[in-house]
């Protein structure tokens, strides 16, 4: 068993997995392909089959259909130890019985590498961690303990780390560090990284492509930009991010745009933005592109505009206030002015109108189901 | 006069219920250094021949030897499968699983009495001449169950994820199981070791139908009750206590020891 071990990151792809658990389907015909030294994020929400994408990359799972490859080497029939994959575990699973250093040097030692104390102290330097090297793991604090993890798991240099929600147990601004860290180390290393997490935050300011995860499918995959710019479905509409979303059937279609009459009023978004031209269609606004008005404004035809509505809450965040507008036909509208000493003075209750460019307008190719409906 | 009866009777209770668990033990250490000419029930004087010369009897040594060997050897063979069994329950899905767990509580429930019997006739039934190695049978069969219960609740508090960190450590099913799962469970195995050991090495009722003309220490001390017990038992009965005594000492100490180090 000569598994050949490289200092940069491998691909992967996943072609056709499938992954049927009694009583219930996880992965539905899963494609996915992962450039080589690529921070590559699997987003979705819990029970979206994410981390069992991951478990069956890592060879902890196996795939009831499909095919595993990393460097275009088929690793379906590949035991765990046998994959040159390494992975960040949730909980970390730090051996409770070794040192920290014994530890990080588990893999080092299984493959007979030589001198394995000395590159696992390497490697908590590069975590700094080196001053706690003869610590058990439960001595540690939970931000250390996931340093060791991830020690444990980038001394091996594998061609690809897998990492499983492996900030969900830190506090906010230990999150926000570790984020940055492990950002930064990846491009020290050069290693790919496959990141599951269901923190959208976490998923867009790390990864370079962000993948999108629904009830077993990948519904969207991208550039975090560009995914937020421009989500495809409904859910990809909401999970990332927030979306303001309007449902109308399509009465107007040129060259360039599309536009839906929604109770009376029209909504119109540019055509290349838009996943459906005809039918029944939703068209969605980001909350922080539209921006309410107390007066009927005068908008020429690149502007949608619809109103009047009342504010029924209003929050403060911080960088921003959140409003909700209650416009009858329309549902909730949410709109985010950014505090900058200068947004409009309103009240609850106050009546406003609210616009945006049809610039910033997208349309899905779904319509959003009617339990998202209430949620949002 | 106010009588405050908390104060007196709860100490005064405990104080005799502990003198009264320690007669026997007090007063098998104290006649163990009693001189003796025909028996060890009437105190005559102070000596330390019988710990000097414990196997002046050949029999109570040869007995106790033989109780040795037999405690070690199937505490060595009940702890290996009954660890094994322990990890098939608790980690794997198999048919007959369920089954298997409630077989295991028979030999809890069942009385020795009859359990000893049983074994016996299947002995005599396949014409086994008892002795030495069907005592040892008798006893990794009735310590089994013990040894699964014990380690089974160690296997059950045992992170799986923990493995599979392991397997994805570039480490082999054996090397997962010598490197991660047994230190883990070494101190539930350990505990189920000295458990064997313990039933084993004081069993009587299974041991007596299932010997043959083979002598353990309990038989002997049973067969010499009756004209008083030689000293010399005394003294192997006291060496025994003393033993686990400091051995369950050991063990405390050490555990906050290390408690003491972990807080630190």
């Amino acid at each position: 068993m000569a598994t050949e071990f490289v200092a940069r990151g491998q691909d992967l792809e996943l072609v056709g997995i499938h992954k049927e658990f009694p009583g219930f389907t996880a992965i539905e015909n899963l494609d996915l392909k992962i450039p080589a030294g690529e921070f590559f994020a699997l987003l979705g929400p819990s029970g979206c089959g994410k981390t069992t994408t991951l478990r069956i990359v890592a060879g902890l799972e196996e795939a009831t259909r499909g095919k595993v490859l990393i460097g275009g080497k088929d690793v379906t029939a590949s035991k765990p130890h046998e994959r040159p994959v390494n992975t960040v575990f949730q909980s970390y699973a730090l051996f409770p019985h070794m040192s920290v250093l014994e530890n990080v040097a588990f893999g080092l030692r299984q493959r007979k590498v030589s001198d394995p104390l000395a590159k696992a102290t390497e490697a908590l330097q590069l975590v700094e961690l080196e001053h706690l090297a003869l610590r058990k793991p439960q001595q540690l604090s939970g931000g250390q303990q996931q340093r060791v993890a991830l020690a444990r798991a980038l001394v091996n240099r594998p061609a690809l780390l897998l990492l499983d929600e492996p900030l969900g147990a830190l506090d906010l601004k230990l999150r926000r560090q570790m984020q940055v860290e492990l950002k930064a180390i990846q491009m020290e290393v050069g290693l790919t990284f496959l990141h599951v997490t269901h923190d959208q935050e976490e998923a867009m300011d790390m990864a370079d492509t962000v993948a999108v995860m629904n009830k077993g499918e990948i519904e969207q995959m991208g550039a975090p930009e560009a995914l937020y710019d421009r989500p495809k479905t409904a859910f990809v509409a909401r999970f990332l991010g927030q979306s303001n979303i309007f449902v109308g059937d399509v009465v107007e279609e040129n060259d360039h745009s599309i536009s839906i009459s929604c109770n009376g009023q029209r909504i119109a978004a540019p055509k290349k933005r838009s996943e459906k031209h005809s039918g029944k269609v939703a068209l969605g606004v980001r909350p922080e592109k539209a921006t309410f008005h107390a007066d009927k404004p005068d908008l020429d035809s690149n502007h949608n505009l619809v109103g009047p509505g009342e504010i029924i809450d209003i929050r403060f965040t911080g960088v921003s206030n959140q409003y909700l507008i209650d416009v009858p036909g329309f549902g909730d509208i949410t709109v985010f002015a950014q505090n900058v000493g200068k947004s409009p003075v309103v009240e609850l209750g106050a009546h406003v109108w609210v616009s945006w460019k049809v610039e910033h307008a997208f349309g899905l190719s779904d319509l959003p189901l009617k339990a998202d409906n209430d949620e949002a | 006069m106010k009588f405050s009866l908390g104060k007196w009777l709860l100490p005064t209770y405990v104080t005799l219920a502990f003198i009264f668990t320690m007669i026997p033990i007090g007063y098998t250490f104290v006649f163990s250094f009693n001189k003796v000419e025909k028996s060890n029930i009437a105190w005559k004087e102070f000596t330390f021949d019988n710990w000097l010369n414990m196997c002046d009897q050949p029999v109570v040594c040869e007995a106790f030897g033989n109780s040795l060997a037999i405690a070690v050897i199937s505490t060595l063979i009940s702890t290996a499968l009954g660890t094994a069994i322990a990890i098939a329950l608790g980690r794997y899905k198999f048919k007959g699983r369920s089954a298997t767990n409630l077989l295991l509580f028979l030999p809890m429930a069942t009385p020795e009495v009859v359990m000893g019997a049983g074994l016996a006739a299947q002995f005599l039934n396949v014409g086994i001449s008892k002795g030495f190695w069907t005592i040892v049978v008798a006893h990794v069969m009735f310590t089994l169950s013990f040894v699964v219960v014990t380690v089974k609740a160690r296997v059950a508090t045992l992170d799986p994820r923990l493995e599979e960190a392991g397997r994805d450590l570039y480490a082999n099913a054996s090397s997962v199981f010598w490197r991660i799962t047994f230190p883990l469970l070494l101190p539930g195995i350990m505990a189920a070791a000295m458990l064997s050991f313990a039933l084993s090495f004081d069993d009587f009722i299974i041991t007596q139908f299932n010997s043959g003309p083979e002598t353990t220490f309990p038989k002997f001390v049973y067969t010499a009750a009756a004209r008083g017990i030689p000293p010399e038992a005394n003294v192997i009965g006291s060496l025994v206590f003393i033993v686990a005594i400091a051995i369950v000492m050991i063990v405390q100490v050490r555990a906050s020891l290390k408690a003491k180090k972990l807080r630190a």
